[in-house]
């Protein structure tokens, strides 16, 4: 498991790294959030619950699929060159579909289009494993969304969101999010919302799951309907919270209360 | 096949005592918690860890409901000879997997 | 307070109670399973850490050590490792075995805790003897969870 040993190796240098950056900038990653027992059970590759996804992954990566009988390898090489920063700039536009696309859905993309394999479950273990490696090649880099204007639009649509008040306690996002970060609700410290660390181990959930997941956690949160699985405005939304978060250094596979 | 990641030493030396950290994908449901239909989802947990040196039993542990998903198990041997560590996890529905570590004592 | 030099590998970690002992204080599931493990006999106070938060940002996944003071040798060393919990469903938590071959009687692991409570250790020695520490465990609950239907 090469992946992981690099893993390993630059988990240290990431954790040093992580500090210098966040120097001077007042954004703060849910990672700074979180007590001292849950940064150390991220900072161990070894130890990380998220790391068990990323092993399957890794597997996958290697193995033949669909009707092309092609392993993502096949075309990608190795995934620590050819994946490394693509994690940072999602969501982007997906040039054939002419519209945005997630991480996730680009993955997907990749196993129809080239594969000919069956697109992979939303939240499915085999998804969550293969955008957990994917993810892992970027950690330690800067979240960069690209420039392009075709997703000017779909980074107001999820602005427009993110400020609109909601359901049944009338809050917006930023009510939270933005005005009262750092305070306690409810025992637990507010994050700033930045998705530095997606996919995550989410401890409340005993698994590894995507931002789209924690999103609907938020919704139904907040006691407002949340939108079907499938809908835009998760992409929307995490469009502009990675412009929100343009710098910040990508700390996934993370673990997050 | 089960999804197991272990942190331990290749090698030491005689007499050195090394932590092995072992980590097992499991979702140890406890067998308390109303699923959607709010009838009890069934108790599937591992029950048993044991870890051999050469054959030799040189830890055991046994975990309950209270064990968290994915369990994380971590403890100290003493290096003895060279050889091969074995864990080994069972529990609920005759869940077994193994895991052989090689280390080299010098 | 213990001497810090005993405790200097432990620098960081969260608090350790070190209330005396006491099985009267604690619920009769948790005081039975104690007295399962012990014949009866009461675990004196000492000799064992149980590092673990006092404040958890979530009850599913609880980091925890126990560590006991002991030679390991073949004439004195820690036989086993009891761990028990107040407040969930079952009051067990894990039990271990160890011999002189382990060096060292540390063990850690992750627990799911369902409500603030207490944890109890006991260690069990070759020569008979029980040794107990506790720790309360303030439990928080993550906010904004998702809805299981």
């Amino acid at each position: 498991m090469t992946r992981l040993r690099l893993g390993l190796a630059a988990a240290g240098v990431f954790c040093a790294s992580l500090a210098l950056a966040q120097a001077g900038d007042p954004r703060r990653s849910g990672y700074q959030e979180m007590g001292p027992a849950l940064r150390k059970m991220q900072d161990d590759d070894t130890a990380n619950p998220a790391m068990l996804f990323v092993q399957a992954g890794a597997a996958a990566w290697a193995g033949k699929a669909g009707a092309a009988g092609k392993s993502c390898a096949d075309c990608h090489g190795d995934a620590a060159v050819s994946m490394a920063g693509v994690a940072a700039r999602y969501p982007a536009i997906a040039p054939t579909l002419n519209r945005a696309v997630d991480l996730d859905g680009r993955i997907n993309l990749c196993r129809t289009t080239h594969q000919q394999a069956p697109a992979l479950a939303s939240e499915s273990d085999d998804l969550l494993a293969l955008g957990a490696f994917v993810a892992l090649q970027s950690r330690g880099l800067p979240i960069a969304p690209p420039d392009d204007p075709g997703l000017a639009a779909v980074r107001t649509q999820g602005a427009a969101l993110y400020e609109r008040r909601q359901g049944q306690l009338n809050l917006s996002c930023a009510n939270c999010h933005d005005d009262n970060a750092g305070r306690k609700l409810a025992g637990a410290t507010i994050p700033q919302a930045h998705p530095t660390g997606y996919p995550i181990y989410r401890l409340e959930w005993q698994s590894l799951g995507s931002l789209r997941r924690r999103l609907r956690n938020c919704i139904v949160g907040m006691r407002a309907e949340p939108w079907d699985y499938d809908a835009a405005e998760y992409l929307a939304l995490e469009a502009y919270l990675m412009d929100r978060a343009r710098g910040m250094l990508l700390d996934a596979p993370g673990v997050r209360p | 096949m089960a999804n197991i990641l272990v942190n331990a030493p290749k090698t030491a030396k005689k007499g050195d005592i090394i932590e092995i950290k072992a980590l097992i994908m499991h979702p140890m449901e406890t067998g308390f918690r109303p699923g959607t239909n709010g009838r009890i989802i069934p108790r599937n947990i591992v029950e048993d860890f044991s870890a051999t040196w050469n054959g030799r039993e040189i830890f055991r542990m046994k975990m309950s409901p209270a064990i968290a998903a994915n369990p994380f198990v971590s403890f100290f041997t003493v290096a003895t000879g060279s050889g091969t560590v074995v864990l080994r996890w069972s529990g609920d529905g005759g869940f077994v997997a193994e895991h052989p570590l090689a280390i080299t004592v010098t | 307070m213990p001497a810090p030099r005993r405790r200097a590998f432990l620098a960081g970690a969260a608090a350790v109670t070190l209330l005396p002992f006491a099985a009267e204080a604690m619920p009769e599931a948790l005081a039975a399973a104690i007295r399962e493990v012990t014949g009866g006999a009461e675990p004196r106070a000492g000799k064992v850490t149980l590092d673990i938060p006092p404040i958890v940002e979530n009850g599913n996944t609880v980091p925890t050590t126990v560590s006991v003071e002991s030679p390991m040798t073949a004439h004195d060393y820690v036989r086993a490792i009891h761990v028990f919990n107040e407040k969930n469903p079952q009051p067990h938590v894990f039990n271990a075995w160890l011999s002189p071959d382990n060096g060292r009687a540390t063990v850690g692991t992750r627990i799911k805790l369902a409500d603030s409570q207490k944890i109890v250790a006991v260690a069990e020695t070759s020569t008979g003897e029980f040794w107990a520490a506790s720790a309360e465990v303030i439990v928080t609950i993550a906010a904004c969870i998702e809805d299981v239907t």
